[in-house]
């Protein structure tokens, strides 16, 4: 079967809808499945809803998306970088849903996994345990959280082989991994495709099987805090 | 005089031992890092790290390589990287010693708000629920008051939690206080402070 797409547009082709549930990976900026972004953003696409850690800033990442308003919701953990979304947020015309990081992680993970449920100490006593089940184990108070079974998944990764077996960079495989996962059809975006037999099996951070397709990109790969020492501190 | 945040990290710093596995928060929590001298302390950033180092020389940085606040950061020989399911399951796991955090507001019981003002800042709580219910230790570090002079450490948290009964001990500009069986119980004050003036600034119940 083949995997690889020219571009990310023909990649969403015939996989993107209005109204769609779109887990997508990255935290902050980095990471982020920038050239997917672009082309759902160039689509037109309407009334999606994103499970994905943060919404990218105003220009960049989920915040494009924000500002051609074709986002009804999103899952997130934090936000705090996007004055577009603050400003629709707290004008009603966007639906958020906050989950802890780690809920959030877990809850992707889930659904990948066939889990639809999973019992958490986490947010136990705070908004996020309201309206939810809860259940003592051992004398300790945990909540139940649903995993999240996304239409269409969306990530961002280093390297691929044409059957999809991802490896990613450092600390831009975050989010990528459980949100690859949990969605019907994967779409992933690569710096580079390498031959079939040129990666090491026993390295790979993601198995073709959860990827159906995939596009190589120049990435700007944006930096959201550039942070430096001097020399002479050294 | 009371500490200033340099002093409150340095102070910070001392609760670490050999070996721990530990998260700091943003702000203050951050410079805890600078003092930690020759323990052993590997840090974990939440968004796929174990093993942080220090901010890169400039032209140095990586955009593949960040902490949980956005900033560039670098590695170490020690360094693994993991995806956000994973880490998350070792600070859910109880795998991490102790997490050092800011806070907006604790109370007397060691509930903590730090993740949102209704109304006014919509930003999230990232991984700070997650990290409270998980890890073995949870260290705040801020400052005694606010800035209209309102004690911090209250009766009763006002703001939306972040954690229920999980703090262990809080680092202020005027000391360190522990939560116990019926309030907060001082075991440190800092150097030039009384103790009257941290009874004075503190609302939650004070208990020897």
């Amino acid at each position: 079967m083949k995997k690889i797409y020219a571009n990310a547009t023909e990649a969403l082709d015939g996989v993107l809808t209005d109204g769609m549930l779109i887990a997508a990976g990255g935290f902050g900026l980095c990471g982020i499945p920038e050239l997917l972004l672009e082309a759902i953003k160039d689509s037109g696409a309407q009334d999606l809803t994103f499970a994905s850690n943060n919404a990218g800033v105003d220009d960049f990442g989920i915040g494009i998306l924000l500002q051609t308003k074709q986002v009804k919701k999103m899952i997130s953990s934090y936000v705090g970088e996007n004055a577009e979304f603050m400003r629709q947020y707290l004008a009603g015309e966007l639906e958020l849903e906050f989950n802890p990081q780690g809920t959030l992680a877990e809850r992707m993970r889930a659904g990948g996994a066939g889990i639809p449920g999973f019992y958490t100490k986490t947010g136990v006593g705070t908004v996020i345990a309201e309206g939810k089940e809860h259940k003592d184990f051992n004398g300790e108070t945990y909540i139940m959280e649903e995993g999240i079974f996304a239409d269409l998944s969306i990530v961002k990764a280093w390297k691929a082989d044409d059957t999809g077996n991802l490896i990613f960079r450092k600390t831009a495989r975050n989010f990528n991994v459980p949100a690859a996962t949990c969605g019907k059809i994967c779409i992933a975006e690569v710096e580079e495709i390498v031959p079939r037999g040129s990666l090491d099996p026993d390295c790979i951070h993601l198995p073709g099987i959860y990827v159906h397709r995939l596009i190589q990109g120049d990435h700007e790969k944006r930096i959201e805090q550039r942070t430096t020492r001097k020399k002479e501190e050294a | 005089m009371p500490w200033d945040r340099n002093q409150m990290a340095a102070r910070a710093a001392q609760e670490l031992e050999d070996g721990m596995y530990v998260n700091l928060g943003i702000g203050i929590p951050t410079l805890v890092a600078n003092y930690v001298g020759d323990k052993d302390i590997t840090l974990q950033s939440e968004n796929g790290m174990l093993g942080m180092g220090p901010f890169p020389f400039e032209g140095e940085e990586d955009a593949d390589l960040i902490n949980a606040g956005k900033q560039t950061i670098t590695e170490l020989s020690r360094t693994s990287y993991f995806d956000s399911a994973t880490s998350f399951a070792m600070i859910r796991g109880g795998k991490i010693a102790a997490a050092v955090l800011g806070a907006m507001e604790v109370d007397e019981e060691g509930d903590l708000a730090n993740w949102m003002i209704p109304g006014v800042l919509v930003k999230g709580m990232g991984g700070a629920m997650d990290l409270v219910a998980g890890v073995g230790r949870v260290i705040v570090v801020m400052d005694h008051t606010n800035k209209h002079g309102k004690s911090k450490l209250l009766k009763k948290c006002t703001l939306p939690l972040t954690g229920k009964k999980v703090v262990d001990r809080i680092i202020t500009n005027l000391g360190v206080l522990d939560v116990v069986e019926g309030g907060l119980k001082i075991v440190e004050i800092a150097e030039g402070v009384t103790e009257d003036e941290i009874r004075a600034a503190t609302e939650a119940k004070i208990v020897n």
